[in-house]
């Protein structure tokens, strides 16, 4: 019996796209990132498909003390996305470290982001030194949403040269490159990247959720107990891809990470196409838990469009 | 295993002043234990919608639930018709637990909350275990089914109304006290209230919590609940909770 010769035929599981990215002096096997606080710490995502087909997971956002975060009700329903207030709840740094970690890195071999905040310069700057040296950690995120307690509750993502002081010191002690994740609460986006920038971030990651708030017309209350919070989903996408796009006009070279509202592969390409190099996936991992392996799936069968990877 | 399926409307109907009973089709698998939930799709709403299972036939691939139209999703939800597909997560949540101690458990619920005590009817009588089962209404025309259901498996429902249109007038518990019930555990679901006047029950227990959720299956910590035993996830380490574990404020 004849035996066919098929050396030349691609491997039946090899994908039809390359997919690597590269993001701050990283290398990444595919430009998706399960977006903070969508995903957990990415080990209990693995129940649902293997998360080592990611490209990389930017864990819940960590502080230095633990934290219950805020009361009941943190989550409203919106058209096309929801309001969460979930107050930053997590078990503090050095759980995550001596816990949390150890259970991701069993499962996910690609390298992590820490996402860290605070509530003053020296817990940022204590969270950053007490995770930045932990093996896998590819990124360090600095999340400046949160209210700084020593400037009025203000949060440090919207004065410029706050931002630009906490970047800096953070800068000092972080042993991996340093991704600021800018809120898009503020007048001028490109002011908020330059004194990121200024302060010494290695990359940008925007936009983290907008403030906004609903009412229950049956109590007449808001719905969510801390009154505002976070804003996020396909609605704000349009607010995300302008904020990527007039960064990237604004600095051509800067690593950039594309985040809100992603919902699925032609989102990718759009957010990439305005200038992001890899992109985050937040609220659709909550409505679909499989969100970012189908968004993987389809880009290795339709590729990232019209622009290169490595 | 893909916990997201498609499963088939087969009937969804009207069966008291706000309740609908929804009977789905469709692969059931992952599916495992009474008090577990489901978390629906909406079509043209962003967040899904927890809703607890009632019962479940694998084999049969038959899923029966029940919601109130409390509103817009669920409204939307009352408006589609048999032979409509919706997109769920199945399988959420821990259930109750039936521990080889319980002889003589009691069953309570409040209102459309009560509507898991069916399937642990079932399970419970799987075991060999009979129990008994008071169920509260604010008036009755809002009971749907539930007794009747139970009448079939063989156990009698007592029923306690607010406004004393049926059964005992008042509350769950003074049900149980006019019954003058006796039992070694028991086993609650239903409104808040009704479960925090239940914590003080001497008997042990556990309690089915609702909570509005986010994502269902643990990633997003917006239904998380401070418990005696540490910071737990109404969505994941529950629904499900043992009494003792609970704080009441």
């Amino acid at each position: 019996m004849e035996i066919k010769d098929l050396s030349w035929a691609p491997h039946p599981t090899q994908p039809k796209h390359d997919l690597r990215v590269r993001l701050g002096g990283i290398e990444l096997q595919n430009p998706v990132i399960p977006a903070s606080g969508c995903f957990g710490f990415g080990y209990e995502m693995n129940e649902f498909y293997p998360v080592d087909i990611l490209g990389s997971i930017s864990i819940k956002g960590t502080t230095l003390n633990p934290r219950f975060g805020n009361p009941l009700p943190r989550v409203a329903e919106c058209s096309s996305g929801l309001i969460n207030s979930v107050g930053l709840q997590n078990p503090g740094i050095d759980a995550v470290v001596s816990k949390e970690l150890p259970k991701l890195r069993e499962v996910f071999h690609q390298p992590i982001i820490a996402n860290i905040s605070g509530f003053s310069v020296e817990e940022y700057v204590e969270c950053c030194k007490r995770i930045t040296e932990e093996p896998q950690i590819g990124l360090i995120e600095l999340n400046v949403s949160c209210p700084n307690v020593h400037g009025g509750g203000m949060s440090f993502g919207t004065d410029p040269e706050v931002l630009a002081g906490l970047v800096e010191r953070v800068k000092e002690v972080s042993t991996v490159p340093l991704f600021v994740k800018l809120t898009p609460n503020v007048t001028d986006i490109v002011a908020m990247a330059e004194a990121a920038l200024k302060g010494g971030a290695d990359g940008l990651c925007l936009i983290n959720t907008l403030l906004g708030m609903r009412f229950d017309l049956k109590t007449g209350k808001p719905i969510i107990a801390n009154v505002m919070g976070g804003f996020s989903g396909p609605a704000i996408f349009p607010v995300a891809l302008r904020m990527v796009y007039q960064v990237r006009q604004a600095f051509a070279d800067v690593p950039i990470i594309g985040c809100g509202g992603v919902s699925s592969a032609s989102d990718v390409r759009e957010m990439m196409l305005a200038g992001a190099n890899a992109v985050e996936i937040g609220s659709a991992n909550l409505t679909n838990p499989y969100a970012c392996r189908d968004i993987i799936k389809d880009l290795q069968e339709e590729g990232l469009g019209l622009l290169q990877t490595i | 295993m893909d916990i997201r399926r498609k499963l088939r409307i087969e009937e969804n109907r009207k069966v008291s002043s706000r309740t609908w009973f929804l009977r789905l089709r469709g692969d059931l698998t992952g599916l495992t234990r009474a008090g577990q939930f489901v978390n629906i799709g909406i079509p043209g709403k962003y967040l899904r919608r927890p809703i607890s299972v009632s019962r479940y036939f694998t084999g049969e691939k038959e899923l029966h639930l029940l919601y109130n139209v409390a509103g817009e999703g669920t409204e939307i939800l009352s408006e589609m018709r048999e032979g409509e597909e919706l997109d769920v997560l199945i399988g959420l949540g821990n259930g109750f637990s039936i521990s080889s101690g319980i002889r003589h458990p009691l069953l309570l619920g409040g209102g459309i909350g009560a509507a898991p005590l069916v399937q642990l009817a079932v399970e419970l009588m799987e075991n060999g275990i009979v129990p008994q089962v008071v169920v509260g209404y604010n008036t009755k025309d809002e009971s749907w089914g539930l007794e009747e259901q139970l009448r079939d498996l063989g156990i009698a429902c007592h029923v306690a109304t607010v406004d004393g249109s049926e059964g005992t007038k008042g509350f769950v518990t003074d049900a149980i006290k006019a019954k003058g019930l006796q039992f070694d555990y028991f086993y609650a679901c239903g409104p808040m209230p009704m479960l925090k006047s239940l914590s003080g029950l001497p008997e042990p227990g556990e309690m089915s919590l609702e909570s509005r959720m986010g994502c269902g299956f643990g990633a997003c910590m917006c239904c998380s609940l401070e418990t005696l035993t540490g910071s737990k996830r109404i969505c994941k380490e529950g629904p499900v909770f043992k009494k003792e574990e609970l704080i009441w404020k």
